[in-house]
């Protein structure tokens, strides 16, 4: 089975980001850019599958700028076979990525799409459902465990109850949650053989994709920030205040 | 135009969140309608009924709503979905896997979790874990939102007089089954829903000292949460993890205990009315965002909290 990977270029988790004084949008400027968190173990997934026989071939794709190229990268070192780069400078939405995806499976009839479950810049959730909508494919998101059957497989999702397990038709979409693995570093050599692997690139123009945007974002401001309070001696002077003056006990 | 608001439900009761829903799609304007869409679900039909501002609630009562599982749920609002300005839905586990698919389907763009509605078409959602908000404009003929229910007050629950409707189902395609649930048991108040949480953090140490918070909580009528540090450490499980990566709460009060009070955790809080922060570490974040602050050892703290909430006169 061909397994296709969804790869973000996204800011680095551990960067706090600033928005703009003009408030246009956060400041990207000389800031760590990595690859999304969640795709991170989307990637490792289909390594393990690919360790354990079910998968014969990983292809990466990722979306954006030129700079997109270093993510794609990320995950050859990482251990992907080849990677697609579907260029453009425009702001994308959720829905175009998944139309780009959409293209992309159609050339190259993947099994198995496997995304993060979503971006840490946005943070949209969207792009794994809205592909296996356009696709008319089965989804399982929030993944934390996947196992294989006879043309089917078993996703436990991680629900807001505890966890849940389904049974989906293949070809399907699944979306990585936090427990579903722990992503592996790349070594030197493999870095090293990763940039001999192949990538190819398109433009969502070669693929037929309408990149016009359905959103506007007006403005991009500082959330409303709490004031410090004050400092309690101890457990009877903090229960005092809970119900006297907060009057929340 | 009207606006259709997806219910938030167990099948037998009406989730408190779909009454924050319902405030949101009220401020959008036109009729509230509302969609139940389960099975045996009939007194979830009932309870939205008589929630204020909804005028018409439609039941789709079948097997293959059960779980509102993305694939059948998709089939079924699709369609109905054309006949409204907006559709809603709570941005929990069963909204976030549904409604993406829905919106694919209608070829519109979704605006993800928003914290308020400032016109028909325009909303306010935070990116970057909440650490920006981001005002956003949709052109698209019909809006598909999900709801951050905390950030919206929640309709009344009693009130309203709506016509039921039973509607037809719209077949299962048989792409996806259930198999199993496994879900956490516990006599204590669901997360977010609750109106006071106990979180512990990596100062917990092991799963082993969590009854400490516990014995508070049950005095409280808490909930208890957690911080991802402790999720990741084994402590608790993960449907117990607050943040950006977990639960999104905003409960009367936090609170924390044993947490630094990282980002993603503090994405997850901060719009709780008061949060109090108990930890050793007087440097730790979580104190600049606090009403009530505690810089103590929480083994000791916390023992005395229980003591003091014990000696409180009922309010």
């Amino acid at each position: 089975m061909k397994v296709l990977v969804a790869v973000k270029r996204v800011v680095d988790y551990n960067v706090k980001v600033r928005v703009k004084s003009d408030q246009t949008g956060v400041d990207l400027s000389n800031v760590k850019m990595s690859m999304n968190p969640f795709d991170e173990i989307a990637v490792e997934e289909a390594l393990r599958m690919k360790e354990a026989g079910t998968v014969d071939e990983i292809i990466a794709v990722s979306i954006g700028v030129q700079q997109c190229q270093e993510t794609i990268r990320t995950a050859l070192a990482m251990g992907a076979d080849r990677g697609i780069l579907v260029k453009t400078d425009e702001v994308i939405e959720p829905l175009h990525v998944a139309k780009v995806l959409k293209a992309v499976v159609d050339e190259e009839q993947p099994g198995l799409v496997i995304l993060g479950k979503q971006a840490i810049d946005d943070d949209c959730n969207q792009t794994g459902q809205m592909l296996a909508a356009l696709l008319g494919w089965p989804q399982g998101t929030f993944a934390s465990k996947i196992e294989f059957a006879d043309g089917t497989a078993n996703v436990t999702r991680e629900v807001d109850g505890g966890l849940q397990t389904l049974t989906l038709k293949l070809p399907m979409i699944v979306t990585t949650d936090l427990r579903l693995n722990e992503p592996r570093y790349a070594s030197l050599p493999n870095i090293m053989k990763a940039k001999k692997k192949p990538i190819d690139e398109k433009t969502p123009e070669d693929l037929g994709v309408d990149m016009a945007p359905r959103l506007t974002t007006l403005t991009v401001a500082e959330p409303p920030k709490r004031v410090a309070g004050v400092i309690v001696a101890d457990a009877a002077e903090l229960v005092q205040k809970l119900r006297n003056e907060a009057g929340v006990i | 135009m009207s606006v259709l608001v997806i219910a938030e439900h167990d099948n037998a009761e009406l989730k408190p969140s779909t009454l924050a829903a319902v405030t949101a799609a009220t401020a959008l304007g036109g009729d509230v309608d509302v969609l139940v869409a389960g099975s045996g679900c009939a007194a979830v039909g009932e309870a939205a009924a008589k929630v204020t501002g909804v005028a018409k609630v439609m039941v789709a009562d079948a097997p293959e709503y059960t779980h509102m599982l993305a694939e059948p749920m998709a089939d079924l609002v699709v369609p109905l979905a054309r006949n409204y300005a907006a559709v809603l839905a709570v941005a929990n586990t069963v909204g976030k896997n549904f409604m993406p698919r829905v919106a694919a389907l209608l070829d519109v763009s979704q605006i993800s979790e928003i914290s308020a509605v400032v016109s028909p078409d325009t909303f306010i959602r935070p990116i970057y874990a909440g650490n920006a908000m981001a005002t956003v404009q949709s052109s698209d003929a019909i809006k598909v939102i999900t709801v951050r229910a905390t950030g919206f007050e929640k309709a009344a629950a009693e009130g309203g007089s709506a016509a039921v409707e039973s509607i037809p189902a719209a077949g299962d395609q048989g792409l996806s089954s259930f198999v199993s649930d496994e879900l956490s048991k516990s006599e204590r108040p669901e997360l977010t829903a609750a109106k006071i949480i106990i979180s512990g953090g990596r100062g917990m140490q092991s799963g082993d000292n969590f009854p400490i918070i516990e014995a508070v909580a049950d005095l409280l009528g808490a909930a208890v949460g957690a911080s991802r540090a402790a999720v990741d450490a084994g402590f608790v499980p993960n449907d117990y993890q607050v943040g950006q990566t977990g639960k999104v709460v905003a409960p009367e009060l936090y609170i924390a205990v044993g947490i630094s009070g990282a980002i993603q955790h503090l994405a997850g809080m901060k719009d709780s009315k008061v949060i109090v922060a108990i930890n050793k570490d007087e440097e730790a974040p979580i104190f600049q965002i606090a009403d009530y602050g505690l810089v103590a050892d929480l083994f000791k703290a916390v023992p005395e909290l229980e003591e003091e909430l014990k000696k409180l006169p009922p309010a």
